[in-house]
């Protein structure tokens, strides 16, 4: 069987001082594997803001991480309040983030954008009401 | 040059260690564990902050720094004040009492590195506008932070500030001055007086310069002993000083993004929000800062573990003394008559890899899935009493066989 190192993260909801959390991790494992370090921005960019959207929209989530040696996947998932129209939300620029939590410098309507943008792979499923499901993978060179 | 691995940053006095796990639980970068009841440091990853000086109850961490009595192995001996010195001594309101106070101790001339901070200051300010600098630009003048980017930031390598830290650029401006005046190079001893084990280490192996510009690394502490009793009793204070405000606000967090810059800029200080700002760096976080200063102590310069005085003391003093400086004019450049060529980094510093597990990626998949699975059977409290800072430390130094494989966690 292929070797695979696994990681799972509870990301708490509408809690930003711990957002990243997830990310400083993975990023520490894919160092000591000696990824080349644009390939680890890649994943600390996708993966940070995939932990950011999980905290602002669907109070909190789990983040699945298996890392190969060649790529890594990453599989967001959480019970949130789903994402009505997926094709407007990858618009870069389009956000529903509320006042509040764009007075914090989030919430700029770039996190799908720049998530689909830094990934090799991006899949994206939501229910509204359910939650939603985000796959992503990124490629070693 | 000395090779990294061979240089030691903190020396462990093995008498008074008694084996607990407080410098090892802080160290930024995991370098210590505790091996038959005394701590021990990797000093491949060690980057020399100091913090392990400054925690340890039981005062068995010193940092290494040099005997002041190395000075009278030359016969012109140059001393190098930093900005942060002036903070140490209670009622001083001339920096010029110190000054006149080194030359009493035993030294021929000083260079003050808060003038080289000043020039350095000036190279910012062109650099920032020219923009060929990825932003933000991350200041280089804190070694340890320097070699923190080095070992573990590679992806912020093209956005570190390629300036000499100010106290390069005093050594080679002082020296130059010195061999001007006819004192033949062999003669001349150039020293300065260090407020951290950081910039000990870099000035010993050079950062960015092709080779080091001192000559020895002396520690505040021991010169302050020794200036404390002479500037009490000085006949006459030569006006000696050339420094400035902007130059002296350098021992402080903030003082060099200030002075460089007007834009957005921020000064992260102490080791924990140093990691804290790189972190979210490379997570592309920080998007509308251009300057970011860092300081591996809390404070800056004032709170490096060198110093006699408390930071948030020495702040204050800096603060008061600066009103009694001038603004120097901003033709500093000019004045020395020399090129931006001439304070840029001679060559870029090594990266390092701190972390790597090994050279082959398949290699360090198997060791790290080894040790994944050696994490699942401890308890993951990171208590320390196996001598490893937490649980994914000691699966680890297993898994790379840096531990006999029949370790054991003493928990289990």
């Amino acid at each position: 069987m292929e070797q695979c190192v696994h990681l799972e993260f509870e990301v708490a909801g509408n809690n930003f001082a711990q957002a990243g959390l997830a990310s400083d991790q993975v990023k520490s494992t894919l160092k000591k594997l000696g990824i080349d370090p644009q390939d680890i921005r890649r994943v600390a960019i996708a993966m940070y803001e995939g932990e950011i959207n999980m905290v602002i929209h669907a109070n909190g989530g789990r983040a699945y991480v298996d890392i190969f040696v060649d790529k890594i996947c990453i599989n967001l998932i959480d019970q949130g309040k789903g994402i009505e129209n997926i094709e407007l939300a990858m618009t870069p620029g389009y956000s529903t983030a509320p006042d509040d939590v764009r007075a914090l410098g989030f919430g700029a309507g770039m996190g799908l954008p720049n998530m689909k943008k830094y990934t090799d792979v991006f899949n994206i499923e939501s229910e509204v009401g359910k939650g939603t499901k985000v796959e992503m993978e990124i490629h070693f060179r | 040059m000395i090779a990294k691995k061979d240089f030691r940053t903190v020396i462990l006095d093995p008498e008074k260690c008694k084996g607990c796990v407080t410098c090892m639980k802080r160290c930024p970068t995991e370098a210590i564990r505790v091996r038959n009841g005394k701590a021990s440091v990797n000093y491949e990853k060690c980057i020399g902050c100091g913090v392990c000086v400054r925690l340890c109850p039981h005062h068995a961490k010193l940092a290494y720094y040099d005997s002041f009595d190395e000075i009278h192995n030359y016969k012109y001996k140059i001393a190098l004040p930093p900005p942060s010195l002036y903070g140490q001594f209670n009622n001083l309101y001339d920096v010029n009492y110190v000054l006149n106070g080194l030359l009493e101790i035993g030294f021929d001339e000083v260079y003050e590195v808060g003038r080289g901070a000043e020039l350095v200051s000036s190279v910012t300010k062109i650099l920032l506008d020219q923009g060929k600098i990825k932003f933000p630009v991350i200041s280089t003048a804190c070694p340890a932070v320097l070699e923190l980017i080095l070992a573990r930031y590679h992806n912020l390598k093209d956005n570190l500030l390629n300036v000499l830290a100010p106290v390069d650029i005093a050594a080679k401006l002082a020296r130059e001055k010195a061999i001007s005046k006819g004192i033949p190079a062999e003669d001349i001893g150039v020293f300065f007086i260090s407020p951290c084990p950081a910039k000990v280490f870099s000035l010993k192996l050079g950062l960015g310069v092709r080779k080091p510009y001192v000559d020895g690394v002396l520690s505040v502490g021991e010169v302050y002993m020794k200036l404390v009793p002479v500037m009490n009793k000085l006949q006459e204070v030569k006006p000696i000083s050339k420094l400035g405000a902007t130059g002296l606000r350098w021992a402080v967090s903030g003082g060099e993004a200030e002075a460089a810059f007007r834009g957005k800029y921020l000064a992260a200080d102490g080791i924990e929000n140093v990691l804290n700002i790189l972190n979210g760096l490379e997570e592309n976080e920080l998007k509308d800062i251009d300057f970011i200063e860092l300081n591996a102590c809390a404070g800056g310069c004032v709170g490096g573990v060198l110093n006699v005085e408390n930071p948030f003391i020495a702040k204050a003093r800096i603060r008061e003394l600066r009103k009694r400086m001038p603004q120097l004019d901003c033709n500093l450049l000019s004045d020395e008559g020399k090129g931006l060529e001439y304070y840029l980094w001679e060559e870029e510093p090594d990266i390092k890899n701190i972390d790597r597990i090994d050279e082959d990626r398949m290699t360090a998949m198997q060791r790290l899935v080894e040790a994944e699975k050696i994490l699942n059977s401890l308890p993951q409290i990171d208590c320390g009493l196996c001598g490893a800072p937490s649980c994914r430390a000691f699966s680890e130094d297993l898994a790379n066989g840096v531990i006999p494989p029949d370790t054991k966690c003493p928990r289990v």
